[in-house]
């Protein structure tokens, strides 16, 4: 007896959980409201056209050296420098104009010795820029020059030439750009809800209207003397709600319905639990990476300074901040929480986002490094947020389906080349994808 | 042809008692209590109501659990330094060095955090060894039963104030200040205290070893000789333990065994004979080791005397061995070296006297060792001083004579007397805790100090973290103390500007990155001061000694717990003991006959009396222990260690006797068997391999040189073709290796079982400690443990000549004295695992690396998989070892943030239900792998090695690439295929990627065990 009724006890008790779960899966999701992400995340290389267009059809100087230049500006340059903008330096358009290349060069190399040396336009710029030093680069002549070629590129694509308003989306103006489309799309999506808003006016009038209309002639009916049994009948009837409550046919559809609604619901609850896609806390300092990594272009291993060598990618400490805010924008009472927490001696204390369960091993440097991967493969537009959420799930089936479709990167790197070699051999038509070198292993990241 | 040896894992397995029939049959005992106290009377039948109840209470919280993610930090540096960076490990070189054996160490830390310790290839005295005690101080620095302050009289109190009270007391101290600390081998250290000494003018800095070689001291002009056992071809050991206890065993260890190591190319060995009474780590890896009294030393080093010297009174020793032994020391000449463990100068004037007859090449007087300098003599004289009260103050640095001198009541009596004592112990231990003062030191971790083990080589260590807690360095104490305002750093710096030419910074800058420097702070060794007593006189004092009577106690030392100062390391309380393989505290340790005679049984407690006092210990059946001797070991029965270390075993320093001023650790005792029992927690037996196949092999020398093609028996299974290697058949598909093979080859030949891999891979893996009860129901959980079996003569062809029964009882005669073999054995990461098969979950799987996979989170422990392995290597989570309050004494380390650091942030912390098992060091293989990826080349040979390989002294576990042709371990199998290369029981065809090498003794068969 016992065993038989054990035995219905867990379908119950599942059915329960499973309700129970549908219930703190929508709470869960009002919690939340960040944007709609697909669960499917970023497709590997889709971000890659995001990235700067090359400086095609530039009319000055070697294409190569250009693009040279733009690689050394932004890992080099770009901390303090824009082309068209004072960030913690001056900006740098004209500058092949204001000074020739036999000042620039001792200049990057060593500039406290230049102004030492009493320089005049030195000790000018030394002394307007809060007598911050700029860092001694240990550049050849050549970068330094191909820097400039780049910089010249950049400040002509950047002027407007002609009435031709195309040419000013170019460059930098590129983010501009986008936050433009942005805009109308929002204009777009305004409408349809004004649309939308005056269409259900219109049909909250028509029924009233006609309920109105309706009471109207039934009041004109029953003022007439000449109507017969049947008619008024007909006036008086009424609509028994009671019928459609006793329908078989119609509890039996409502029942099944909510059943169904439930259960989808449960599962999808239940598949759910621990994910926090789109998880977007808010946090102590309301750090904005569409600023910096947006606007300002600022290379993400400035700040994550260990993202290209190690397992983690590394939270900024604050004297990271401080190299460039201790000259901008030290009134913003945001910064000023930086200067409290050094004062204090307290780290901050950001709200992790992206959690792992510590049973999986990740290595950022292995996927950045090695495997080439963008930041935005994973981390979805970061350069655009705000606020930053969780833009992948970060589940063990998102990881293996990229494990099972990236082709490893392979290239001009010794350690695969045989590996290459091998699989070719034996099955050159399918790329050479990470779990066909046994990436999809469990102790790849379980141990 | 080859002889069979028969082995047995233990005296239970020999004597097939009952009992232990039944267990060899099943791997885990019936019913073993996972609960004590369940409520039912029925513990087996769960109530049906207390079900419904845990089962709803389960799903509610599972539930409500879901409905919200908890919010975690990430708490970034403030100021972060440059050299540090989350994620990568950073190596520091520093020195252990505790008063027992010296070892240079690479510091391995995370985000700041000292995880593990390595041994430091730069040094060349232990060239990159590392002994399980040093690779186990690395979780003392975490140990909550440290002093985290200063206190007066238990009572935390102000640094000033303490330091005022300190400074005013000293100054009006009238009679003797004494510091009392073991051996200090910091040439600045000394200076401090000699700088201390000059401000304060009664000083005297009393040095005594609990471990002591005074008579070494004494025989050689106050220094210890530097040994170098690899210029030695015959070594003849009376009682040193060199291998595992004596002075340096890293050292000698490694120099031993490059002399010991064989390969086609060199087939030749050193010889090895040990006198000794306890079977000890070196008697058991010795050619020729012959029981003796203790009483018997002296007589059988004068015995050798005169067979080697000539010259001596008649001894009253004779043996054939010796006289072997003596007659290859003669034509070795140079080439031959005797060392005696024995504290009594006589017996060390003597082996001084054989080894400078024979003009040994191995004994380097000018450049000595420094690593014992405690005078038994002066240190009972302070004792004698306390008990008149001539002492005015008293400072113990390091120092624990009440626990560990034998004359430690008469310490614990007379210091409440003296008027000023301070302990700067790490800990208020047996003796910190009777201090007014304690003022506790830093963890040598925290430290800046310098070393001088050998003359000639200098050591530094550094910090690898901020002091833990609010200690001080015990060098700053004395240097305020001695009003001296300068940091021990800065102090320690002035003293390297002498020592280092050159440019000092950057000379200072390669000695702290190297850790070891060559230089010298002492002075030019003086012209060599006589020995304290000629050799006539030695001789006599010999033929005088009292003659031992009724049973001798032999008081010895353990590899892992050592002289107990780190008694309070769970990690080394459970380090099973090389020979006995018993944790969790020392036991009566006799031969058979004796335990026959006595009726005793295994685990009987008996009552130890000597110098009229006495201990309650159990007793253990030790075969090889000598006729009419018990051992047992110091280290244990601390009352003050802290929480791990407390009561467990007895305290047996005080049975130690001293005579003609050094303490002799041996003495006649009286045994009485009591009503109790107590049962030894020892991994042995455990894991049954027996009337299995050769699982082990060795061979001798001179079979080797003869052929070295059938020193190894390959198994042979019958085919429809004839006999062939069990691998030509299989019903599996073989896995191609197209990237890596791992694998890992271990020379039964080098190893000497001293079970420092088991300590590397348990701080690597963060293998949990479970405690001596959950070792009793065969539950340890160490990936790695060296298997040790005993050897007897009998043969497989004795069963048709003499019949089963004469051939049972013929194995029993050499347990007296058998011969020992070491097998570490961990997963063999089968290409055909059984394992992989049985798991319904496809928890366990094979990777395209060779590599036999555990994956916890996929675990749902049915522990099919242990069943299923014939190597019984894995193990099961029975408890959460992190979070069950049973195991919070024990395994305390993984209960508090404090503990916590020392764990390993790469290896996840096992969860209770799931098994666990060796994982080949994947983290490091995975490590390894990426820095050749992001440096765009392949990995070298070397560049990654598993935690147990890393920490052999003798380097007997080689790891690598078995793909890569030019790997070490790639030629070594190519060189050693069908001479010593043989698999552990291969006629199962598992085709594990650990390959053994056969061991070869240097011995005629049928000396051994003459």
């Amino acid at each position: 007896m016992n065993s038989i009724r054990l035995r219905t006890l867990p379908h119950f008790l599942l059915a329960l959980f499973l309700s129970f779960a549908a219930f703190g899966e929508a709470s869960a999701q009002t919690v939340g409201s960040a944007p709609a992400v697909s669960k499917e995340g970023v497709v590997p290389g889709a971000t890659a056209a995001a990235a700067p267009a090359a400086a095609a059809g530039a009319t000055t100087g070697d294409a190569a050296a250009i693009a040279a230049g733009d690689a050394l500006f932004k890992g080099n340059c770009a901390q303090c420098h824009a082309v068209k903008e004072v960030v913690v330096g001056p900006a740098l358009a004209g500058i092949a104009k204001r000074r020739p290349m036999s000042w620039i060069i001792p200049w990057v190399k060593n500039s406290s010795k230049v102004v030492a040396s009493g320089d005049e336009y030195a000790v000018k710029i030394f002394n307007q820029y809060q007598k911050q030093q700029m860092p001694s680069f240990q550049l050849s002549d050549a970068e330094i020059t191909s820097i400039v070629s780049y910089i010249t590129a950049e400040e002509e694509k950047a002027s407007p030439v002609g009435g031709d308003t195309k040419q000013v989306a170019g460059g930098e103006a590129a983010a501009g750009g986008d936050a433009a489309a942005a805009g109308t799309e929002a204009g777009a999506a305004k409408y349809v809800d004004l649309l939308l808003i005056i269409l259900v006016v219109v049909l909250i009038v028509l029924v009233v209207t006609l309920v109105i209309i309706a009471n109207i002639m039934k009041d004109v009916l029953r003022g007439r003397k000449d109507l017969d049994g049947r008619d008024v009948e007909l006036l008086e009837q009424r609509f028994d709600w009671t019928q459609l409550y006793k329908s078989k046919l119609i509890r039996g559809l409502a029942l099944g319905i909510f059943a169904l609604v439930v259960l989808y619901e449960s599962v999808q609850g239940v598949m759910a639990i621990g994910l926090s896609q789109g998880y977007q806390p808010t946090q102590p300092i309301a750090f904005s990476h569409k600023l910096h990594a947006g606007e300002h272009q600022i290379n993400c291993a400035y700040c994550h300074t260990s993202v290209y060598k190690s397992k983690s990618a590394n939270i900024p400490s604050a004297n990271i901040c401080m190299n460039c805010h201790s000259q901008i924008k030290t009134e913003s009472p945001e910064i000023k929480k930086i200067y409290r927490a050094i004062q204090k001696n307290q780290p901050i204390q950001w709200v992790r986002i992206h959690n792992l369960p510590d049973l999986a091993y990740f290595n950022h440097s292995q996927h950045t490094q090695v495997g080439g991967i963008e930041c935005q493969t994973c981390h979805g537009p970061i350069q655009n947020m705000d606020v930053v959420y969780q833009y992948s799930p970060l589940t063990m089936g998102w990881c293996i389906n990229c494990h099972r479709e990236t082709p490893l990167n392979t290239k001009g790197n010794a350690y695969y080349d045989n590996l290459v070699k091998l699989h070719d051999k034996e099955n050159g038509a399918v790329p050479f994808t990470v779990s066909s070198n046994g990436g999809t292993e469990c102790s790849k990241c379980h141990y | 042809m080859q002889e069979s040896p028969k082995y047995w894992k233990g005296i239970e397995e020999l004597e097939n008692s009952p009992e232990f029939v039944k267990d060899a049959f099943t791997e885990f005992a019936d019913f073993l209590p996972v609960k004590e106290s369940f409520g039912s009377s029925d513990a087996t039948v769960a109530p049906r109501r207390d079900f419904l109840k845990l089962m709803g209470f389960g799903i509610a919280a599972a539930t409500l659990a879901s409905c919200e993610t908890p919010v975690r930090k990430a708490i970034p540096y403030l100021n972060k330094p440059q050299e540090v960076d989350p994620g990568i490990a950073n190596f520091y070189a520093s020195t252990y060095f505790t008063g027992q054996d010296y070892n240079s160490v690479l510091v391995k830390t995370r985000e700041g955090r000292p995880i593990k310790l390595e041994g430091n290839p730069e040094s060349p005295i232990t060239r990159g060894g590392l002994s399980a005690r040093a690779q186990a101080s690395v979780l003392s620095l975490y140990d909550g039963g440290r002093l985290q302050n200063f206190a007066i009289k238990g009572q935390k109190a102000e640094k000033d104030r303490v330091d005022q009270e300190i400074r005013t007391a000293l100054a009006s101290t009238t009679g003797k200040i004494a510091i009392v600390s073991p051996t200090i081998i910091s040439p600045s250290t000394k200076k401090v205290i000699a700088e201390f000494a000059s401000r304060y003018p009664n000083t005297e800095h009393v040095m005594y070893d609990a471990n002591s070689a005074s008579g070494l001291l004494r025989a050689n002009g106050g220094v210890v000789p530097a040994y170098d056992f690899s210029k030695a071809d015959v070594i003849v050991s009376l009682g040193a333990d060199f291998l595992g206890t004596w002075l340096s065993p890293v050292e000698y260890a490694r120099q031993y065994i490059t002399n010991r190591k064989v390969s086609s190319d060199k087939k030749t060995m050193s010889r090895h004979f040990q006198f000794e009474s306890a079977l000890s780590l070196t008697g058991s890896n010795a050619d020729v080791r012959v029981p003796l009294k203790p009483s018997e030393l002296g007589a059988a080093t004068l015995a050798l005397y005169n067979e080697v010297v000539g010259g001596g009174a008649a001894s009253s020793y004779n043996n054939a061995q010796l006289k072997k032994a003596a007659a290859e020391l003669k034509a070795a000449r140079g080439r031959g070296l005797v060392v005696s463990g024995s504290n009594d100068p006589a017996v060390q004037t003597l082996v001084a006297a054989i080894n400078s007859s024979l003009g040994s090449g191995a004994v380097d007087l000018a450049n000595p060792s420094m690593i014992r300098q405690g005078d038994d003599a002066r240190m009972m004289r302070l004792v004698n001083e306390l008990k008149a009260g001539s002492v005015g103050a008293i400072i113990f640095y390091n120092a624990n004579p009440v626990y560990d001198h034998p004359m430690g009541d008469v310490v614990k009596a007379a210091l409440p007397n003296v008027k000023l004592t301070i302990s700067l112990n790490d800990r208020l231990d047996e003796t910190g805790s009777l201090c007014t003062y304690a003022v506790p030191d830093h963890h040598y971790l925290e430290s800046w100090n310098d070393y001088e083990p050998k003359r000639g080589f200098l050591s530094l260590a550094q910090p690898a973290i901020s002091p833990l807690f609010a200690t001080r360095q015990a060098q700053d104490s004395l240097l305020t103390w001695a009003g001296n305002p300068s940091s021990y750093y800065n102090y320690l710096r002035n003293q390297w500007k002498g020592l280092l030419g050159g440019n000092f910074q950057k000379g200072w800058d390669k000695a702290v990155h190297d850790g070891v420097a060559l230089g010298t702070a002492l002075t030019a060794p003086a012209a060599p001061v006589a020995p304290a007593m000629g050799v006539s006189e030695a001789i006599s004092a010999i033929n005088s000694a009292p003659k031992g009577s009724g049973v001798e106690l032999v008081i010895y030392e353990k590899v892992g717990i050592g002289n107990g100062a780190e008694a309070n390391n769970p990690w080394l309380q459970e380090l099973p003991d090389p020979v006995s393989k018993a944790t969790w505290g020392n036991y009566v340790a006799v031969p058979r006959a004796m335990a026959v005679a006595q009726k005793w049984e295994q685990g009987d407690v008996v009552k130890v009396t000597a110098n009229g006092k006495s201990v309650e210990l159990p007793v253990l059946i030790q075969p090889g222990q000598a006729a009419g001797t018990v051992s047992i070991a110091l280290g244990y029965g601390r009352q003050l260690a802290g929480k791990v270390g407390n009561n467990v075993g007895a305290n047996v320093f005080p049975m130690a006797t001293v005579r003609n001023g050094v303490v002799n650790y041996a003495n006649n005792v009286t045994l009485e068997k009591t009503d109790a029992k107590s049962p030894i927690a020892q991994t042995q037996t455990h894991h049954t391999i027996m009337d299995r196949k050769p699982v082990v092999q060795e061979s001798t020398l001179k079979q080797y040189i003869e052929n070295p093609k059938e020193v190894t028996e390959y198994e042979k299974i019958s085919t429809p073709d004839g006999l062939e290697a069990p691998a030509k058949v299989s019903l599996w598909q073989d896995y191609e290796y197209k990237n890596h093979h791992w694998g890992m080859a271990i020379d039964l030949n080098s190893c000497i079982g001293c079970g420092s891999c088991v300590i590397g891979c348990q701080a690597e893996n963060n293998v949990a400690v479970v405690g001596k009860q959950e070792v009793i129901n065969r539950r340890e959980m160490h990936w790695m443990r060296i298997d040790r079996y005993y050897s007897s003569d009998a043969h497989k062809s004795d069963f048709d000549t003499k019949g089963k029964l004469d051939t049972y009882a013929a194995m029993e005669d050499p347990s007296e004295n058998p011969s020992v073999i070491f097998q570490p054995m961990l997963c063999q990461h089968c290409n055909h695992a059984p394992c992989e098969t049985v798991c319904p979950v496809l928890a366990t799987t094979h990777s395209s690396e060779g590599l036999n996979q555990m994956t916890y989170n996929r675990c749902v422990g049915t522990r099919y998989c242990a069943n299923n392995c014939p190597y019984k290597v894995r193990r099961f989570n029975w408890f959460s070892y992190t979070s069950n309050e049973k195991f919070e004494a024990v395994n305390g380390h993984m209960f508090t943030d404090l503990g916590r650091m020392v764990l390993n942030p790469d290896v996840t912390v096992r969860a209770r239900g799931v098994m666990e098992k060796c994982s080949f060091c994947v983290q490091r293989i995975q490590l390894g792998k990426l820095e050749a990826k992001k440096q765009k080349r392949r990995p070298q040979d070397g560049e990654v090695v598993t935690a147990c390989a890393q920490s052999c002294p003798t380097q007997a576990i080689v790891f690598g690439d078995m793909r890569d042709a030019d790997s070490r371990i790639g030629k070594l199998l190519r060189r050693e295929d069908g001479e010593r290369a043989f698999h552990v029981l291969d006629a199962i065809n598992v085709q594990p990627n650990i390959t053994y090498l056969t061991k070869i003794r240097n011995t005629e068969k049928s000396e051994f065990n003459a």
